[in-house]
Order: C-alpha cells, then sequence, then structure tokens
C-alpha cells in the first residue's frame, strides 16, 4: 500500500434532501388507520407468550386489546406502569428476538407478528395526559443515589420517586439519557425524544437531576453511601474494548461510539467528516449500526468484518439483514492483523488473517491473509465497565469485570443496588432489560426502605 | 353445469337471486344495472299511494365489529318516496325491455279494501309478475297506520291478503315481519287469507349504537333519533329460524317461501334453500358491495351444487327440514369431544381460557421447553359444547369427535330425570 495514498475524508458526501431521507424514521408511526388494522389482529391469547418476552412484562394484548377499542389512553397506561420508558423501547427494542419473536402469529403458516413495537409506540405517541399518570405517594423521607441516567437509572428513579422516596439522579455527561442519547441509531429516535421522554420521567417529581456529576471525581460512591439511604449504580459500559492494533498519533481507527454520538448531536449531519472507504470490526449492535449509517452518511464502500460465523453474531438476523439492505458488505471468520498507515500516521488499510475453528472449538488462523483499503476504521468490539469510578472508595465485587449482584440488584456493599449493562446478567445488553433492573432494583430498594423505617 | 333457473310460484327467474324491495330497486336506472349485472328478479321498492311519502336525511347505521367488519345496518326510510306513476311507468317499462327477469312490486296501502282494490288496478297494468305485501316495514309506516301495525295482527294479515287476492291474478307473496313472538301465526293467517307464498324476514326493530358525545342514537337527525330496521348478516339466522319454523309445521309446510335476511355468500342462500325457501331475495349484502356480488353468489351456488350433483335447486330445496325438530327428541346418548390438531395448532391458548374460565375445565395447557406450550384436551371432562372450536382462530385446528358410548338413542321424553316422563 503506497504511503502517500491520500485519505478520503469528507463532509457533505450527499445532497440535504439525501441527509433528509438517511436519517429519516426507519420504523415510523402507524397512522390510526395501520393501529385499528393491526391492534385487530391481536388474538388475546391466554397467558399471553409475548408477556413473558418482554423483559419488563408488558400486558401486550391487554393493551392492543384497548388499542383496537379506541381506549388509546388506557393502553398507554398499562404500557407505562410496567415499563416507564416504553416509548423509547417502542423505538429500539429488537422485537424480532422478544415479544413479536414469540407472537402466536409468528408461527406456521402465518409468519406474520402482531407489529407489537410500533402499536406500543402508537399508544404512546397518541397520549396525551393532562397530568402525568403516576401519582407519588407521600414523601418517605428516604433518600437514594443513583449514578448513571440512562435507561436502568431513569427507570429506577421513577419506581423510586412513585413510592414517595427522594431520588437524586447523578450523571456525568451534560444531557441525561445515557445510550438513549448518545449511542442509539439516529434513525431509530428522533425528534429530541430522549429529552422528552426524560423530561415525562421527571414529571413525577421528587427527583432530582445532577449532570456534569462523575463518580470517582467530583461525586465518590463511600459518601454517597453515607449522605444517602440507598444508592443505585447503572453507570452502564464506558470503557471501549482495545484491538490490540492501537497506536498513538494514529488517525483513522475510531471509536463506533463515539461517532455514533456524534451522528447523534449533530446539528447538521452534513457537516460530519466521513470516510469513503469505512471497515467495522465487530458484529453487535453497536457495529451494524455504526455501518449503517457510516454508509446513509455517504461511504461508497462500508465492509462489516467479524472473526466468527454469522450464527454467533450478536445482531440478530433482523439486524443483518437491515445492514445488507443498507448496501454493507459482510465479511465473516477473519480478523485484523495490522494496520497500514500513510505518511501522516493516517490509516489507510487493514490486513485480516483468516479463521477458522479449530478440533477443541477455539477461533484459530487459518494462515491466509487479505487486506482491505480503509479511510476509517470503525471498532465495535464491546464496551467495558470503567470500575475508575471507584478509586477512593470502597468497590463492589466484580464478576467477568462487570459489578456483581444477587437476584434483587444487590451488590456486595451493604446499601448499594446496580443494575443495566454494568451488572454481569445473563440477558443481553438492551434498553429494556436495563428499564426491568432498575425496576427490579426500585422495588428492592423499596423494601429495604420499609423495613429501615418499620425496623 | 348445475341448471340456476328458478320458478318459484310460477314466476320464472334466470337464477334464484332476487333483490329485496329496498332502495337497490328503488327506480329503473338500479334495476336495469342490477338485470345487467346478472340478477334474477327484483321486488321493486315498496309503493305507497300518493302525494308520497318525505324521507329524512341521516337514514342508516351499522353495528360493526371492533374489526370494522359490519355485523348488520339499519336503516329509517319509509316506502318509496317517488310519485307513484312514474314508479308505474318505470316497472311497465322494465318489465318490457327484460321480460325474462321477474318484476314483482311490492305494496304498502291503507288499511281500506277500496284502496288496494284501487293500487292493484294500476299495477296490473305493469305487467308484472306478482305483488309482494310489505306488512313489516317496522318504522315509519306503522305510525301511520299501516306495515308493521298489520304484519304483527294475524286478523288483518288473513283479512288484506284476502283483500289483494280477490281484487288481482297476479301471484301474492306476503312479506312477514319477525317483530312477532310466533312467526307461526303470522304464515298461517297469510296462508288462510289465500296467499300464494309468503316472503320473509323484514327488519328487525333495532338501536344500533349510541354516541356518547352527543347521546343520540344512531342515525341521528339532528341530534334525535328513533327506531330503525335491522338488516344484513347479523340477522340471518333469525331469519333461518322462522324459514325453519314454517317449512316443518305440518300446517304451513306447503307455504312457499321466499327467504331474506342477511344474505351475503352462496352458502347463505343455499342454507335458506335447504330449510325449504324456493328462493331468496338480497338486499344489505348489495348495498355494501354493489351488484357485482351477484357473479359470486351464482358462480359458488353452482360450483357447490355441481360438487354435490344437485342438477337444480329443487334438488336440495327442504333436504334440511326433516332433521330440524324439538329438543326434547336430540339423542341424549350421542356424545362428541373436541380433538386439538397439535401439527396446526399456534398456542395462543383461546381454547384453554373459554374452556377452563367458562366451560367444563377440559383443556390442559401444558408448559414444555422453550416456552412451547401444548394445549391438550381431556377427554374425560369434555361435554362437547364446541366452545374451544368456535374460539380457535386457526380453521380446522379444533375438530369435535364422535365417541361412541355404546349405549342407544335417548331422549328426555324417555329419560328417568325427566319429572313428565311417561
Ligand atoms: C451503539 C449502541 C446501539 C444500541 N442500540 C440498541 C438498540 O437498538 N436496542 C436496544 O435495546 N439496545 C441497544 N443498545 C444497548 C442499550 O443502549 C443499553 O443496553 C442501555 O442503554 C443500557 O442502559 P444503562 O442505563 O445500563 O446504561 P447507559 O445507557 O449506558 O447509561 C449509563 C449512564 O451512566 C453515566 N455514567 C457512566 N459512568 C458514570 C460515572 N462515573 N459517573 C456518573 N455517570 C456515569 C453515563 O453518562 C450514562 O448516562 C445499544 C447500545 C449501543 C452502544
Ligand atoms: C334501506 C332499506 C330500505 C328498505 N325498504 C324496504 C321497503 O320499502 N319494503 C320492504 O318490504 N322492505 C324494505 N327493506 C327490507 C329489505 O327488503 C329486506 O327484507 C331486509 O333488509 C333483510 O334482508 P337483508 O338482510 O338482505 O338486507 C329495506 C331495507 C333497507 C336496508
Ligand atoms: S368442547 Fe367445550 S367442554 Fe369440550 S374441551 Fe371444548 S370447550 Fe371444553
Amino acid at each position: 500500500m503506497a504511503s502517500d495514498r491520500k485519505v478520503d475524508i469528507q463532509t457533505h458526501r450527499l445532497s440535504d434532501d439525501q441527509y433528509q431521507q438517511n436519517f429519516s424514521d426507519v420504523k415510523p408511526a402507524l397512522t390510526a388507520y395501520q393501529a385499528h388494522i393491526e391492534s385487530n389482529r391481536c388474538l388475546y391469547c391466554e397467558d399471553a407468550p409475548c408477556i413473558s418476552a418482554c423483559p419488563t412484562r408488558i400486558d401486550i394484548p391487554s393493551f392492543i386489546q384497548k388499542i383496537a377499542n379506541n381506549n388509546t389512553a388506557g393502553a398507554a397506561k398499562t404500557i407505562l406502569d410496567a415499563n416507564i420508558l416504553g416509548g423509547s423501547c417502542a423505538r429500539v427494542c429488537p422485537t424480532e428476538i422478544l415479544c413479536e419473536g414469540v407472537c402466536v402469529r409468528n408461527k406456521d403458516p402465518e409468519y406474520a407478528p402482531i407489529n407489537i413495537g410500533r402499536l406500543q409506540r402508537y399508544a404512546l405517541d397518541n397520549f396525551n395526559p393532562s397530568e402525568h399518570p403516576f401519582q407519588r405517594l407521600p414523601n418517605s423521607g428516604k433518600k437514594v443515589a443513583i449514578v448513571g441516567a440512562g435507561p436502568a437509572g431513569m427507570a429506577c428513579a421513577h419506581h423510586l420517586a412513585r413510592q414517595g422516596h427522594h431520588v437524586t439522579l447523578f450523571d456525568k455527561n451534560s444531557k441525561a439519557g445515557g445510550l438513549n442519547e448518545y449511542g442509539i441509531a439516529h434513525y431509530k429516535m428522533q425528534d429530541d425524544f430522549a429529552q422528552k421522554e426524560l423530561e415525562f420521567i421527571l414529571e413525577i417529581g421528587g427527583i432530582e437531576l445532577k449532570t456534569q456529576a462523575e463518580l470517582g471525581h467530583s461525586v465518590h460512591l463511600d459518601t454517597l453511601r453515607q449522605e444517602f439511604d440507598a444508592v443505585f449504580l447503572s453507570l452502564g459500559l464506558t470503557k471501549c474494548k482495545r484491538l490490540g492494533l492501537e497506536q498513538d498519533n494514529l488517525s483513522g481507527l475510531e471509536n463506533s461510539l463515539d461517532f455514533i454520538t456524534d451522528i447523534r448531536q449533530a446539528e447538521d449531519l452534513s457537516n460530519l467528516p466521513v470516510g469513503n472507504k469505512v471497515v467495522v470490526i465487530g458484529a453487535g449492535n453497536t457495529a451494524i449500526d455504526i455501518a449503517c449509517q457510516t454508509k446513509r452518511l455517504g461511504a461508497e464502500q462500508v465492509t462489516l468484518v467479524y472473526r466468527r460465523g454469522v450464527d454467533n453474531m450478536s445482531a440478530t438476523h433482523k439486524e443483518m439483514e437491515f445492514a445488507r439492505q443498507n448496501g454493507v458488505a459482510i465479511i465473516t471468520w477473519a480478523r485484523p492483523v495490522s494496520i497500514f498507515t500513510n505518511n501522516k500516521h493516517q490509516l489507510i488499510a487493514i490486513q485480516f488473517e483468516r479463521t477458522q475453528l479449530d478440533d477443541a472449538g477455539k477461533l484459530q488462523s487459518k494462515q491466509e491473509h487479505f487486506e482491505l483499503a480503509a479511510d476509517s476504521v470503525f471498532k465495535a468490539i464491546g464496551q467495558e465497565f470503567d470500575g475508575q469510578c471507584f478509586s477512593g472508595s470502597e468497590a463492589p465485587e466484580l464478576l467477568h469485570h462487570r459489578i456483581k449482584v444477587d437476584s434483587d440488584y444487590k451488590t456486595s456493599l451493604s446499601n448499594v443496588w446496580a443494575g443495566g449493562d454494568c451488572i454481569y446478567h445473563d440477558g443481553e445488553d438492551l434498553t429494556v432489560q436495563s428499564v426491568e433492573h432498575g425496576k427490579q432494583a426500585a422495588y428492592s430498594i423499596h423494601q429495604y426502605l420499609e423495613q429501615q423505617s418499620h425496623g | 353445469m348445475a341448471d340456476l333457473t328458478n320458478n318459484f310460484i310460477g314466476i320464472k327467474s334466470p337464477n334464484p337471486f332476487w333483490l329485496a324491495s329496498a332502495p337497490p330497486t328503488d327506480k329503473a336506472y338500479n334495476v336495469y344495472r342490477a338485470f345487467d349485472a346478472g340478477w334474477g328478479g327484483v321486488v321493486w321498492k315498496t309503493l305507497g299511494e300518493d302525494p308520497h311519502v318525505v324521507n329524512v336525511s341521516s337514514r342508516y347505521s351499522a353495528h360493526k365489529l371492533q374489526s370494522g367488519s359490519i355485523l348488520g345496518i339499519n336503516n329509517i326510510e319509509l316506502v318509496s318516496d317517488r310519485p307513484l306513476q312514474i314508479n308505474l311507468d318505470e316497472i311497465k317499462q322494465t318489465k318490457k325491455d327484460w321480460p325474462d327477469r321477474a318484476v314483482i312490486v311490492s305494496l304498502m296501502v291503507p288499511c281500506e279494501e277500496q284502496n288496494w282494490q284501487q293500487m292493484l288496478q294500476r299495477v296490473a297494468e305493469t305487467n308484472c309478475d306478482g305483488i309482494e305485501l310489505n306488512f313489516g316495514c317496522p318504522h315509519g309506516m306503522p305510525e301511520r297506520g299501516m306495515g308493521a301495525a298489520v304484519g304483527q295482527v294475524p286478523e288483518y294479515v288473513e283479512m288484506v291478503t284476502a283483500w289483494c287476492k280477490k281484487h288481482t291474478r297476479l301471484p301474492v307473496i306476503v312479506k312477514l315481519t319477525p317483530n312477532i313472538t310466533n312467526i307461526l301465526l303470522s304464515a298461517t293467517a297469510a296462508l288462510k287469507g289465500g296467499a300464494d307464498a309468503v316472503s320473509l324476514i323484514n327488519t328487525i326493530n333495532s338501536i344500533t349504537q349510541i354516541d356518547l358525545d352527543t347521546m343520540a342514537g344512531a342515525p341521528s337527525v339532528g341530534g334525535k333519533y328513533t327506531s330503525g330496521g335491522y338488516c344484513g348478516s347479523a340477522v340471518k339466522p333469525i331469519a333461518l329460524n322462522m324459514v325453519g319454523q314454517i317449512a316443518r309445521n305440518s300446517e304451513t309446510s306447503s307455504l312457499p317461501m321466499s327467504g331474506i335476511g342477511g344474505v351475503t355468500t352462496w352458502k347463505d342462500a343455499a342454507e335458506f334453500i335447504a330449510l325449504g325457501a324456493g328462493n331468496v331475495q338480497v338486499c344489505t349484502a348489495a348495498m355494501l358491495y354493489g351488484f357485482k356480488i351477484i357473479n359470486e353468489l351464482c358462480d359458488g351456488l353452482s360450483n357447490w351444487m355441481d360438487s354435490k350433483g344437485y342438477r337444480n335447486t329443487e334438488a336440495f330445496r327442504g333436504l334440511a327440514v326433516p332433521n330440524l325438530t324439538d329438543w326434547q327428541y336430540l339423542d341424549l346418548n350421542y356424545k362428541i369431544v373436541a380433538s386439538i390438531d397439535q401439527n396446526t395448532c399456534i398456542e395462543c391458548g383461546r381454547c384453554y381460557s373459554a374452556c377452563e374460565d367458562t366451560a367444563h375445565q377440559a383443556i390442559a395447557m401444558k408448559m414444555g421447553d422453550k416456552g412451547k406450550r401444548t394445549l391438550e384436551v381431556i377427554e374425560s371432562e369434555c361435554v362437547g359444547c364446541n366452545l374451544c372450536q368456535i374460539t380457535c382462530p386457526v380453521p380446522n385446528c379444533i375438530t369435535m369427535e364422535k365417541r361412541e358410548t355404546g349405549k342407544s338413542y335417548m331422549n328426555w321424553t324417555q329419560h328417568p330425570n325427566n319429572p313428565f316422563k311417561g
């Protein structure tokens, strides 16, 4: 690869109309007529499988029935009671592996599940209550600190506020919302929805939001544990995993999440510089999102490379299909081994070796290599929990590099609970899963606080 | 190919489908379109005396399923609101232009013999094939001493029928109202009056809905409403029952019947004929889907008849009548049980809810691996009520299977639990 090769990273690759089109809602809201047709397809199953498949156990047949009989407000309350972030979940949940995956209408010979996610969005989009739908119980006098205002933190805060406790919600960023604000693909969450939902959650009262307050810097766990009756940690995964090819001064090897955040926060997408040839390493949600979004920003060639096979990918089949529809090329069984730079320390190409499984099922090199020219390479190989935030305080026990909790989401520390992506758990790292953690932890914290008052 | 031609009390038509007296047959324009489309006959929209009535604006309303499908509609229209002579002239021209189709004239006249006599004379001049006496229209006209008022009093039915028979040589069909408790009384009255046939049913008194904002029913005429006549699919079971009761009653069984009420598909028509009707009349289905449905009606009926080897409608007419009996003669030792086809079951569990909550706890829902659910019938508990089969959304997934009880026929009149057993 010639070391004087110029890197092609540019803004304004597309017309304004194209940006507009490429970043509009991928799953737009249903019209009233569509919702009418779709809601009437629901069979109103006994002990419906979709309910158990929803991590927050929304009573799906009930809310759909309510939409069908023109009781949209009732539908919205049914959803929000189980999942206060029902609005964002409706937009971001991979429903194909959750509720819709088990819908009885998804079976042979029909294979056409009820569009539960979009009906959920319909109910909530059309819900305009004159006052917050949940009432706060009288002030309990108890105080809870929640660190991390992502889905887990917000859900926990709302449930505790409902019980009359006072919550202080800390976040290191200037805007709360966690990945809802900074990570979810632009075309899944539009019109500043994350902030609107946050405002809705705060309406209940009794939640004090403190942004730009970082645990480990301006706030410390030890102090929180003393000043508050309980602490809930919902810190997410903030550290990017390393590929091993990182070099100082190198440009062109990027963390996906940083660029995804730029896309989410951009006031004008045409001002975002994007490479012409893009390589994405990884095969999860994030990999799909960065690949599709760079393609939609005008990159000509986007290639997603994964070291294992399609079946091992954590992205769902539907997401893979979406990537293909977006024109993303997918290469499996290959891992990066070295990068090439030009004389300006800019990445210009990346070399891969082909992989296979050995007899013991371990990944091994096939000793075959290939190169891909690239203007930028995005790492999407996962995020890690950053334990730095506990420096100077007693830290909770970790398990597989994440916070260890029991079935009540309690950590090893006496008055500290945790949930969301930052804990070690069986499920996938999903928004809806985090909401459930927050909700369950709130139940447990509430019980604990009750015992404290009576005990 | 089955022969669909029809001969109803001597009135011939190319098929057994007539349009019932209603807006589809209100004037020549509609009737010509209907005949063009292939309808076998029409019963012209009921004629009254001049000066003609006037209708309100806002006339129909519907009773719909939540999904939006229409169960039935109701209406508050009166008889024809056009001058009598215009109708008569059009009828005459229609019959001239369509000699192979049946053209029947429906009449509603004040309850005086001379009024009927005069009207019948004028109608005879149109060369129509017969008359239908509208005693049934349940709204508007009764308040004015006509319509249902006559139809609800058997003596009047008999009297007016007799007048008509006396003053016309045309076949007389008496249209029966369902707004009575025992249809046999009206049918017998028509028979005694000399009717050549009865047609049934006319519409059923109804209020379809209340607008909860305005607190007015529908159709709402400036916020006020009145009972309307209900018709369409929803009334078919009621109409079939009345047809069946007339057919199996020894006194009325020979009375020719034109079946009306909710006929929407060929199967509905075949059912009326199987219960003894000589032909059928259709109104709502045509109003909702247009005259083109005649293609599906004729084609469906003809194909089904071919599949059964029925050469004409007479070949199966009345075949369901002998099986219609009174409850006390049903075999108490006949036993069926539900059977769920596991291959087509989609595990919705509706049969479970139905049986567990409201029937006999005869379905077990077993949880298996990976959320798999198996719905199984506990035969010993199943009484064979059919509820699970009815609620199952998958066609033919639940079937009712016969079980031999080894016991011979025994009905309630023979049962030891019957206190009145002889
Ligand atoms: C690119 C991407 C796309 C995704 N797409 C989807 C999707 O389509 N559907 C889906 O269901 N899931 C998706 N996910 C996963 C989903 O976003 C997460 O599972 C979910 O947001 C986790 O919620 P959380 O509250 O645990 O953490 P986060 O949303 O990560 O929130 C953690 C919060 O803690 C704050 N914080 C962290 N450290 C500190 C500290 N030291 N002091 C103070 N505050 C701190 C952060 O600022 C942040 O606000 C995606 C994830 C990524 C990365
Ligand atoms: C709008 C409307 C007007 C009707 N007008 C008359 C009428 O003038 N005379 C009459 O005998 N029946 C009238 N009917 C009753 C129909 O002829 C028919 O008996 C009834 O609708 C049941 O049939 P269906 O279910 O096919 O509609 C009317 C029905 C409707 C819907
Ligand atoms: S037929 Fe009735 S009793 Fe038998 S299983 Fe079905 S619902 Fe239960």
